[in-house]
């Protein structure tokens, strides 16, 4: 079941922002409030944008329970993988091994008041994106499970 | 990757492997069911044995510091910190090495058991997921030297094990009992958070070392005790705050009803932690021993005269789960309440803490035991009413074994292990206060009695018709209960190499919030 064309144009248009804004937060998770798990809820929220537009159906046909379900799974190994690397490079689970390292997210931090360089913070940037990731997916699941509890989704 | 690493890094690994094994098991699940049943069983099996060689470690060679994000495992104040312990930190000491000896064991069996009792249900792919998540929970728990780590852990615990109680639906009544589950649950972790925040708030750190040591016994640190204790107690299904575990334990699969028992002891580590580490020397020791004695008693007796009216057999062994659990309380909180007096620590209260940290490893085995076994009887019959259970002694003779094996040791009868760790604690307690170590009598011969009821119910009499078809538990069942069962009569016969290797060990590191301090700032 799908809404009026005026309430499907605007989600189209929405859905845009939505997606960037919740990026950005998961991006700037190591510089400005929000982060992984924040970013992601916002991105889940254009999915439920989605559903109430053009219905539950519309949006298992493009993507599937299995696809939120494979981003779930992602986030979580890219997670722990992140942590394991540090254990294979000689340090301790969970080391920041990218920190300082000139790759990427690796510019050491600037002394005293700065605008926040956005390539810095090591693996904390890594384990941001894979907290947005595991997060879109797992939100987007729940709320489809709870929809096919009702009429519709069922 | 050679030994070294897996002993350098093991506490890491120790919940590291259980937790990538976690997140890749809906991945695996996609290759096949067998992919899958491979892939958990390698997990556990591996978590089992670098939580045996940590165990090991920790007993041979002492405390395993181990700091996350640190580039040296033992680094645990960075050199700018000023001598503040500023990340999170395992601090693996003896006692903790005991309770991840008891999660590595009972996960094992689970394990095993697992493959065949739950081989016909739906969706495993999570079923697994959970069950290593909650293991995952389980030796963080035990293993954390930070107490917010502490918290997140508990969290973990209680979530998946609140998933797995509701996960075999049952027209809704096991959903129920995990929405019970994970609402009580939730209200314990927000009481601990609570008081996470108290003692944050005034001492500024996380680290359980750094809070013992600056411990000051205000009132604010008067709240957080009675928070934590309450919550940890409910959470480890004490009297009165037990009414989740019939629930809870009935309702879950037999396989994980037994994990539960460990999980719910991972909390009453976290009562016995909290009151001997964190607080210790700032207690009013006879004031709190008393009232971890007097739920213990309460524990035991309310715990066991329910459990004698009960006609579903995994509820009356949930009820004899609560029982027990005070014992293991009544052991522990004599030692507490004299840990003050030299002479008398010396003579029975030591013994006393013995006594109830041995419990803990005992009744982990027996009532893991006895729930596989019921859950094997649920497998084949499909009830769990003793009304209708009769004459399965003459087709399932390895369960009706395993069955009387956990029965004699819960019921305290030499020569199982639940003989060894009661009079343990019965010698000691009467020496503190006679009339307790008589109630603890008294609770051991009704839990025989019940049994006895259970057993003639289930097993005796004739061969019933509608059960002619039943069959032997599969193999995989019987090698997970064998496990438990010889574990439950080697620790029967040689007590005393168990207490003294294991158990004083522990009991003289939990009693010693000195040297805990110490391992990780250093002697200060």
């Amino acid at each position: 079941m799908s809404m009026s064309k005026i309430v499907r144009a605007a989600a189209d248009i929405i859905f845009v922002f939505i997606l960037t804004f919740g990026f950005y937060i998961v991006a700037h998770g190591h510089l400005t409030p929000g982060g992984g798990f924040q970013g992601g809820a916002v991105i889940a929220t254009g999915f439920v944008l989605l559903i109430a537009a053009y219905g539950s159906r519309a949006l298992l046909d493009r993507f599937g329970k299995e696809w939120f379900r494979s981003s779930e799974a992602l986030g979580l190994l890219v997670f722990i993988g992140t942590a394991f690397v540090a254990l294979f490079l000689g340090a301790t689970f969970f080391a920041n091994w990218l920190a300082n390292g000139g790759l990427i997210f690796g510019e050491a931090v600037a002394f005293g008041p700065n605008p926040g360089d956005l390539n810095t913070g090591g693996v904390i940037p890594i384990m941001n994106i894979a907290v947005g990731i595991e997060v879109l997916g797992a939100l987007s699941l729940i709320v489809l499970y709870m929809l096919s509890g009702t009429e519709e989704g069922a | 990757m050679n030994g070294d690493f897996i002993i350098q890094n093991a506490p890491a690994l120790l919940l590291a492997v259980p937790m990538l094994a976690a997140f890749a098991t809906p991945l695996i699940g996609r290759l096949g069911s067998l992919a899958r049943n491979i892939w958990v069983i390698a997990a556990m099996t591996l978590t089992s044995a670098i939580g045996l060689l940590l165990a090991y470690d920790v007993f041979t060679a002492g405390t395993v510091l181990y700091t996350f994000g640190a580039l040296d495992p033992a680094s645990a104040l960075p050199l700018d910190s000023g001598g503040i312990p500023v990340r999170i930190i395992f601090t693996v000491d003896a006692m903790s090495a005991f309770m991840v000896i008891i999660a590595a064991i009972s996960g094992f069996a689970v394990m095993l058991y697992m493959m065949a009792s739950e081989a016909k249900g739906s969706g495993k792919d999570g079923f697994y997921a959970l069950f290593l998540l909650l293991i995952v929970g389980i030796l963080g728990m035990v293993c954390t030297g930070d107490i917010f780590n502490f918290f997140v852990f508990l969290e973990i615990n209680s979530l998946a094990g609140a998933a797995l109680v509701a996960y075999r639906v049952d027209k809704g009544v096991a959903v129920e009992a995990g929405l019970k589950y994970a609402v009580i649950s939730t209200i314990g972790g927000l009481f601990v958070l609570f008081a996470i925040a108290l003692l944050y708030g005034q001492y500024g750190a996380l680290n359980m070392a750094v809070i013992a040591s600056s411990m000051q016994y205000t009132g604010l640190d008067k709240i957080a005790l009675v928070l934590f204790l309450s919550a940890l107690a409910m959470k480890s299904g004490a009297v009165p705050m037990h009414f989740w575990t019939p629930d809870a334990y009935s309702m879950a699969p037999g396989s994980i009803t037994a994990l539960l028992v460990v999980a719910s002891q991972a909390s009453l580590y976290g009562v016995f932690r909290v009151v001997f580490t964190l607080y210790n020397v700032a207690l009013d020791y006879a004031a709190v021993g008393w009232i971890i004695i007097i739920l213990g008693v309460l524990s035991m007796f309310v715990g066991v005269t329910m459990a004698l009216v009960q006609k579903d057999v995994k509820r009356l062994m949930a009820y004899h789960a609560v029982s027990q659990t005070g014992y293991m309380l009544l052991g522990v909180g004599v030692g507490l309440a004299v840990l003050g007096q030299q002479t008398a620590f010396d003579t029975f209260g030591f013994v006393a803490m013995e006594g109830g940290i041995f419990h803990i490893l005992n009744h982990a085995m027996y009532k893991g035991l006895l729930f596989l076994t019921a859950g094997a009887i649920f497998y084949r019959t499909g009830t769990r009413s003793l009304n209708k259970l009769g004459g399965l002694g003459h087709s399932m003779k390895w369960t009706m074994i395993f069955f009387i094996i956990g029965a004699l040791a819960i019921a305290g009868i030499p020569p199982f292990n639940g003989f060894a760790s009661k009079l343990l604690i019965y010698e000691s307690v009467f020496l503190f206060n006679p009339v307790l170590s008589i109630i603890a009598m008294v609770v051991s011969i009704l839990t025989l009695a019940s049994f006895v009821k259970v057993f003639h119910a289930i097993f005796m009499g004739p061969k019933q018709p509608q059960y002619s078809d039943v069959q032997e538990a599969p193999l995989p069942m019987l090698v997970g209960m064998a496990i438990l069962a010889v574990i439950t009569i080697a620790f029967g016969i040689a007590p005393g190499l168990v207490v003294d290797s294991i158990v004083a060990p522990a009991a003289t590191a939990l009693a010693d919030q000195g040297g805990y301090i110490a391992s990780v700032l250093g002697g200060l």
